[in-house]
């Protein structure tokens, strides 16, 4: 019986020292997939490596020696010993194999829940396999699954819901406040990274030309430069208040350099267009009655940590519901997989084979009227015959192929070609992308 | 047969109403979609019943409580098609047509009077007096339920406490730009409204003002829109403000609407519009 083995190391078992000896870049990725190929029990494998994760998944009818081959080819890619390696192991077999790849493709194993890139990953992995031929039957079918199964998770629960982090949830906010983004006139006063994280997402929703404020003037000459934005200095902020949709304030000042009045006065000129204040400063940089004038919004870090942390348990309830559709997903793998014998496909030709023909006799029988008992018996044994003879080829090829490597692949396209599982193969037709 | 049509677009929208609280509280896209096609449906067969109802009259109907409501519910829902095409607020849906299906209901549950059509009541320019009217009110609902959205909206972003309503509604910006547009189509059609009744009253009273109560409360709310409307381009209000003078035009619209029909007797009541004689 072929057996699924998934050996790997994530963000939770291994530190990134040891995940970094380990990674397989660009460069290495074809040595390493051809070594894996060449180990004598693996017949499929897929190898993926991102900067939280490296995973290696195989069929084997070896488990234990498969299994041992592969953890010394780690050992000498990595150079880590085989004491210190162990313990970062894990080793998933069948089910849970199925299970963890179902799991990492949906983004259910990620540092953070939902986050979207690792399903891309996923797919590079796969493409890189197909690349070099390491995937079949089972491999295929699986990643395929994996796939479907994400976007399912992804579009019927919110697991990739809400932002999740600091300058994407003040984006989004941006854009409850403005509708669109697109033209909106942008400030930064003072220069944090988190300040120019969120520019950068600011930049990528199209925003218009962002302003720069800075003590040091050559600091607020580079950020400008990065962002082909402006300089001012600070004694204009108040003056820009009128023209600036939103302001996003990260400078050490232990006073606040953004006043109520101020901003109150900036209204009247701008016509109560709205003004919208991302506060990264600790402590604050906008006075927080700022927020009581209409039409003008202030968020300080800490609220923004508020939002992101209530979107993070809402992503784990989220999950809740996400693992159980893994389950199911897992249990109907599971029963594909036992079809890839050679006894239960046979026994399915038979089944059907056996089904036409008693509807096909019915039909005839019927129409031809009263026959005697010996016509009955030799249109009987008629369509007997033939199905029989029609079978026979098939039956003593698929038999001939059961102890070969090729065997799952021909089991796949006889049961393809005779529609013997017609439930499940709905995710088989799509072809990859 | 127009009574079944009017029961017919009732379950319609009905059913409508329910999927679109079911697509705003499970943001289920395509259930939204669906509700959508369903309102449009309910939307021909409401037509159908104004129509049918039209030639059996000989007269717009809406000379009674009972059949105004059903021709305000019919605008509101015309409305929300046109503002659609727009503002392509598929929750707005959620709001509108749950109301709208509010009102015929209460118009369901008023039993049907007969009565008789003067003179008066046929031709030109009482139709197109009664359309416009009930049009620019439709209008004017859809601005109060922005209204209403917004302050929602605003509250939960002001507050930093972005519950349930804070994903599902949609911007401020749009809501305040639609909300905004809706009092300038629903003042344009009130005035039109109001200079068409005016011609109607001179060819049924001989006058064209007449202090009626009717008349003066609608001049009231006309006002009221007009400053409302003033404060937003002249001085610029914008958001919270606007939204909450909005939904004050629209409790004295409401006033108008219902209120002086039963609380004050004039010759525009439905009970005098019922009578056969002039008042």
């Amino acid at each position: 019986m072929i057996k699924i083995v998934n050996i790997g190391m994530n963000h939770e078992t291994a530190p990134v020292e040891l995940r970094e000896l380990m990674a397989v870049g660009e460069h290495t990725i074809d040595e390493v997939m051809g070594t894996i190929r060449t180990i004598k029990d693996i017949k499929e494998s897929i190898v993926l490596s991102t900067c939280n994760r490296v995973e290696i998944l195989f069929t084997t009818d070896n488990e234990k020696g498969a299994t041992e081959s592969v953890i010394d080819f780690l050992c000498r890619y990595s150079q880590i010993s085989r004491e210190k390696l162990l313990p970062i192991l894990y080793i998933y077999n069948d089910q849970e194999a199925i299970r963890h790849i179902f799991r990492v493709g949906a983004s259910l194993d990620s540092l953070i829940i939902g986050e979207p890139q690792i399903l891309g990953q996923v797919k590079e992995a796969y493409r890189i396999a197909v690349n070099h031929k390491s995937s079949s039957v089972i491999v295929n079918k699986l990643m395929h699954r994996t796939f479907s199964l994400a976007k399912k998770i992804r579009t019927e629960t919110e697991i990739s819901g809400s932002a999740v982090s600091i300058s994407f949830a003040a984006v989004e906010l941006g854009k409850k406040i403005f509708g669109d983004l697109e033209g909106k006139k942008v400030l930064l006063i003072g220069a944090g990274e988190m300040a120019e994280l969120a520019a950068t997402y600011l930049v990528h929703n199209r925003v218009d030309k962002i302003k720069v404020a800075n003590r040091t003037f050559r600091r607020a000459v580079e950020i400008a430069d990065q962002f082909h934005g402006e300089t001012i200095s600070f004694e204009e902020i108040g003056d820009q208040l009128l023209h600036i949709d939103i302001v996003i304030t990260s400078t050490a000042s232990p006073e606040p350099i953004i006043f109520s009045d101020q901003v109150k006065k900036a209204m009247k000129g701008r016509r109560n267009r709205p003004l919208f204040f991302i506060d990264i400063a600790v402590p604050r940089n906008v006075e927080p009655r700022v927020n009581e004038i209409e039409n003008a919004f202030v968020y300080t870090i800490d609220d923004l940590k508020g939002i992101i942390e209530f979107n993070l348990t809402k992503r784990k309830d989220e999950a809740v519901k996400a693992e159980r559709m893994v389950d199911e997903e897992v249990i109907k793998f599971g029963e594909w997989l036992k079809t890839l014998d050679v006894v239960p496909t046979i026994v399915a030709l038979k089944e059907k084979c056996k089904k036409i023909r008693q509807i096909e006799l019915k039909k005839t029988l019927s129409s031809l009227g009263n026959l005697t008992p010996e016509q009955r018996k030799s249109v009987e044994n008629l369509a007997l015959s033939i199905t029989k003879k029609v079978l026979n080829d098939p039956i003593v090829f698929l038999k001939s192929k059961e102890n070969r490597s090729s065997r799952n692949l021909y089991l796949d396209i006889a049961r393809r070609l005779f529609n013997l599982d017609s439930d499940n193969e709905n995710t088989n037709k799509k072809s990859y992308k | 047969m127009d009574i079944f049509f009017f029961k017919l677009t009732l379950i319609v929208y009905l059913i409508a109403s329910a999927g679109f609280l079911f697509f705003i509280i499970k943001k289920n896209k395509k259930v939204g979609y669906w509700s959508h096609r369903i309102m449009l449906f309910g939307f021909a067969l409401n037509s159908i019943y104004l129509t049918l109802s039209y030639y059996q009259l000989g007269a717009v109907p809406a000379l009674t409580f009972k059949t105004s409501l059903s021709f305000l519910s019919w605008t509101i829902i015309a409305a929300y098609i046109i503002f659609q095409v727009k503002f392509k607020l598929m929750v707005l849906g959620s709001f509108v047509v749950p109301f709208s299906t509010f009102l015929m209901i209460i118009s369901s549950t008023i039993p049907i009077s007969t009565i008789t059509v003067r003179p008066i009541f046929k031709g030109l320019w009482l139709p197109l007096h009664v359309g416009t009217s009930l049009l620019g009110d439709g209008i004017f609902a859809i601005a109060f339920i922005a209204a209403l959205m917004y302050l929602i909206q605003e509250r939960q972003i002001k507050s930093k406490n972005l519950g349930a309503f804070y994903t599902r509604l949609p911007s401020l910006n749009s809501l305040d730009s639609l909300n905004y547009h809706a009092i300038n189509y629903g003042f344009l059609l009130l005035t039109i409204g109001m200079i068409t009744g005016s011609i109607v009253a001179q060819g049924s009273h001989g006058s064209y003002w007449r202090w009626d109560p009717k008349e003066v409360w609608s001049l009231i709310t006309w006002l009221c829109y007009a400053a409302l409307l003033h404060q937003r381009m002249a001085i610029g209000w914008r958001g919270r403000r606007s939204a909450l003078m909005s939904i004050g035009c629209f409790l004295i619209l409401i006033f108008t609407f219902v209120g002086v029909n039963f609380l004050m007797e004039g010759y525009h009541s439905f009970e005098s519009l019922e009578r056969s004689q002039l008042p």
